[in-house]
């Protein structure tokens, strides 16, 4: 883990700023400290499960294999895939960003992994279903059906706005 | 949410039943880089528990109820831009919205771009996309959220 000067700093000052809060018993520190442990539940909850399996992703799948269905000539089809597998993230965004960061390293080109971040934060099964089950089935099939186009058609925009020789950083995330 | 871990020890079993050494090689790879996104994390976390403190759900049920104008619209697309709740808080929390009253379009704003657009997430957006496609792919979210809302509230006859 590398920490630079500035974490640390922020890291032992929220700290200090807990554990003051706990002596003192005030008030709105310890409200803070309480989202901050629910929060951290939930996260040690997904993460650990979801590395191991970006980590399994790594070694088995093959590069040729990522190219042939999210690369420059995957078509339309990658898309769909690219949806299909974003419905099936678990947690939020902030899963689906290690995994974009993995599929982009084994060949996917960027309109793919941008609709595989977007379809991730829209489209998640469980939540799609709670969506429903609480606004209605109308509610969640409109929602659905804009916001999906336009998460594709700005993809691409996106892709050709950045140009082909944009570059992710490369310091083995 | 066991699915996860249900399927994570089912590829891992497999992974061992073919190759032992390259599962070895998979969990130092998850291990590697969980740590070097750790601080990120952790960044996200902090912002997170100040600002469900600043902004607890109540405020959002207070402002959200009493405006369903204009007002009310741009309230829920800032509180959902800011904020950061799992579907099993936000979805309830919007059920309670509809029960006040509260138009389908407003609460499409909010719920679009509590999905969508991650200002508190942002340390870790940065991290994997860089600073310049963060930003970008937020305000490409919100531009498509504002899309969304309005037609929602053209569907349910709220706008014209």
């Amino acid at each position: 883990m590398k920490l630079k000067i500035q974490n640390i700093l922020i890291f032992s000052l929220f700290t200090f700023f807990i554990f003051i809060s706990t002596l003192i018993s005030y008030n709105p520190g310890l409200a803070i400290r309480d989202n901050f442990i629910q929060f951290a539940v939930s996260m040690v909850k997904i993460l650990p499960a979801a590395f191991i399996l970006i980590g399994l992703f790594e070694v088995w799948v093959k590069r040729e294999t990522v190219e042939k269905h999210f690369g420059q000539n995957s078509g339309m089809k990658g898309f769909i895939w690219a949806i299909i597998l974003a419905s099936t993230t678990v947690g939020g965004t902030y899963v689906a960003f290690p995994v974009a960061y993995s599929l982009f390293h084994k060949g996917a080109r960027y309109s793919i992994i941008f609709t595989y971040i977007g379809a991730a934060a829209l489209v998640r099964i469980p939540m799609t279903l709670f969506e429903a089950s609480f606004l209605g089935i109308k509610f969640t099939m409109i929602r659905l059906f804009t916001s999906l186009p336009l998460i594709i058609i700005t993809s691409i925009w996106l892709d050709k706005l950045i140009g082909p020789d944009y570059q992710l950083k490369d310091d083995e995330l | 949410m066991y699915l996860i871990y249900i399927i994570t020890t089912l590829s891992l079993i497999i992974s061992i039943v073919f190759d032992f050494s390259k599962t070895k090689q998979a969990i130092k790879i998850a291990l590697k880089k969980l740590l070097n996104i750790l601080p990120a994390f952790l960044k996200m976390l902090i912002l997170v528990s100040f600002m469900l403190y600043f902004v607890p759900d109540q405020m959002i049920v207070k402002y959200l109820g009493q405006n369903s104008d204009l007002y009310g619209l741009f309230a829920s697309l800032s509180f959902g831009s800011i904020t950061m709740m799992p579907g099993f808080i936000a979805f309830p929390l919007a059920g309670i919205l509809v029960d006040k009253g509260v138009s389908y379009m407003n609460i499409a704003g909010f719920s679009t771009t509590l999905m969508m657009i991650g200002i508190l997430t942002y340390p870790v957006e940065k991290k994997y996309l860089g600073h310049r496609l963060t930003i970008l792919r937020n305000l490409i979210s919100f531009a498509i959220a504002i899309i969304v809302t309005l037609v929602i509230g053209l569907s349910f006859g709220e706008v014209f």
